[in-house]
């Protein structure tokens, strides 16, 4: 018996197209959206507070592409994208399948929203201190729960499975546990499962994105590049691959590179469903566009789960002006100091200013890298919790338009509200976590 | 006969983020420069390489049926995505950091 998985979004911007070509022409048993990012959820909340949707905005667009080739070929459904409501989300789900015509079983999960566990006491690690002695006030608090409840509810026949914060290889090992009977203390077998997961996640980073470099490191057909899929065998190794004519490609190295991505020790990596190491991981071509992952093997899973807590981060304020040609990179050094001095001297503004030079040293600035540009940018950043310093630095830099150095062109700026997260962690019995049917 | 390349001719590299800690992971394309870039490519050289950049700790895991190093940095990304004024506050564009350091291969 084998179970094929496909990736249907990797993130919440992804592309709707690829995971609709996976849903006509994969074959699949389970189609699977990751969509939740650290922020992403806590801006969910936000949005939802202020009366808005709470879930993810690409859901309609995408069950809308998806769910009718879904219903004709079997392949039911599991995604985080319910994000800071997944009631919500069920409910459009359910909406849009009468709208078109579908009877489909529609699944939520709940618990992963522990607000109510955090308190003044609660202990923020990377802080040092607590929730009372960070001064602010939490917005959202999440756990990060795992495939149990998922695999619970496909046992009981959910075509569409709607989560909000579970773990987003556990988003593909749900389908894999449920497929085969896997034990819950089956350590090994988790970790194998939670490898797919991990290789699946982030859809096109396992087929040819995030990877490309020119002359070193080419790959063919960026602009279709194709979404993952795993065949899964009983044993837990894996074939992953992807469709034939789409872009990209599956090798031994583009696997390589994502068993890593976002892993401290590959020994012990944490889910909320196993402890899995994958230095034991092989991986082997077995075909074009194939390669075999097999060998992970894992411990207990841990006895607490990871929770993130979001917090009010104010506003972060960005603003740009250019200058090109003889002496550019001068004329933008003496623009960035003009901005420093009004900001910190003449407003007293006593924050962190950052000044990049885009296109000498930006990205790279702080570890001292630069290089030579006649065309080049300034940029200002600031963050505030006081909207009046985000908008006063745009202003110093859009004057400079008259005021600064010769030749400068093409003012930019924007203020963005920010959401930011600590992570603190809940012990499991205080995280109940179960599925609810959605009315039809 | 030793010979001095920059990295990025003999390996690949990835970079992820978890809060302020960045993780490069380097992979070696071909299985006889493995030790030799385990020899030039210690945690030691990674961190004196960008001080003002990677504040914290560098630990480095070895993955060698694989032919891999990863580099786990702690106050690595300025910050991280919630305080962070870097345009790349995820420290993706990092990899290439370590890409260009040089190393001497046998």
């Amino acid at each position: 018996m084998m179970v094929r998985i496909g990736c249907g979004s990797g993130g919440a911007p992804d592309r709707v197209a690829p995971a609709e070509d996976l849903a006509r022409d994969g074959a699949l048993d389970f189609l699977c959206f990751e969509s939740l990012a650290e922020r992403t959820l806590a801006q969910g909340h936000v949005e939802r507070r202020a009366g808005r949707v709470g879930f993810s905005p690409k859901l309609e667009a995408r069950f809308r592409a998806v769910l009718p080739h879904c219903a004709r070929n079997g392949t039911r459904v599991l995604t985080n994208m319910g994000g800071a409501d997944p009631k919500g989300a069920g409910r459009l789900t359910a909406h849009l399948a009468r709208e078109l015509g579908l009877s489909l079983k529609i699944a939520v999960i709940e618990g992963d929203d522990v607000l109510p566990l955090i308190g003044p006491d609660t202990e923020l690690p990377e802080t040092g201190g607590t929730v009372a002695s960070f001064g602010r006030a939490p917005i959202a608090a999440n756990a990060y729960i795992g495939h149990e409840a998922m695999a619970e509810a496909l046992a009981g026949g959910a075509d569409v499975v709607i989560a909000g914060r579970v773990s987003d290889s556990s988003l593909f090992l749900a389908p894999i546990a449920h497929a085969f009977g896997v034990a819950a203390n089956d350590w090994s077998l988790l970790a194998r499962g939670a490898l797919v997961g991990h290789l699946l996640e982030c859809s096109t980073q396992v087929t040819g994105g995030y990877f490309a470099d020119p002359g070193y490191k080419d790959v063919p057909g960026l602009d279709n590049l194709g979404y993952p899929l795993a065949e899964v065998a009983s044993d837990g190794s894996a074939v992953i691959t992807k469709l034939d004519g789409t872009g990209g490609f599956v090798t031994a190295l583009t696997v390589k590179e994502q068993l890593l991505y976002e892993i401290h020790d590959p020994a012990a990596y944490l889910t909320p469903d196993v402890s899995a190491d994958f230095t034991t991981v092989t991986i082997d071509e077995v075909g074009r566009d194939r390669v075999r992952v097999s060998g992970a093997t894992g411990r207990k899973r841990p006895d607490r789960l990871k929770v993130l807590v979001a917090f009010d981060g104010g506003f972060l304020a960005e603003g740009e002006i250019g200058y090109a040609g003889p002496g550019a990179s001068d004329r933008a050094r003496l623009a960035a100091d003009i901005v420093r001095r009004r900001m910190m001297q003449r407003h007293g503004f006593n924050g962190e200013l950052r000044l990049d030079l885009i296109g000498v040293a930006s990205l790279h600035a702080s570890a001292g890298r630069v290089s030579h540009s006649q065309d080049v940018r300034l940029r200002g950043a600031l963050r505030s919790m006081d909207r009046r310093w985000a908008e006063l630095l745009l202003e110093e830099i859009e004057s400079l338009w008259m005021g600064g150095p010769a030749g400068g062109g093409g003012f930019r700026g924007r203020i963005t509200p920010s959401v930011i997260t600590q992570p603190t962690f809940a012990d499991r019995t205080d995280v109940p976590c179960s599925f609810s049917w959605v009315a039809s | 006969m030793t010979r001095r390349v920059p990295l990025r001719d003999i390996a690949s590299a990835r970079a992820g983020d978890k809060g302020d800690t960045s993780n490069i992971a380097v992979w070696v394309y071909d299985p006889a420069h493995y030790p030799s870039v385990c020899r030039a490519l210690t945690a030691e050289r990674v961190k004196a390489a960008y001080p003002d950049l990677f504040r914290g700790t560098v630990t480095r895991y070895e993955l060698p049926g694989l032919h891999g190093l990863n580099f786990v940095i702690t106050r690595g990304l300025e910050g991280g995505v919630n305080a962070s004024l870097n345009l790349d506050s995820h420290g993706k564009s990092f990899s290439f950091l370590i890409l260009a350091l040089e190393v001497d291969i046998d």
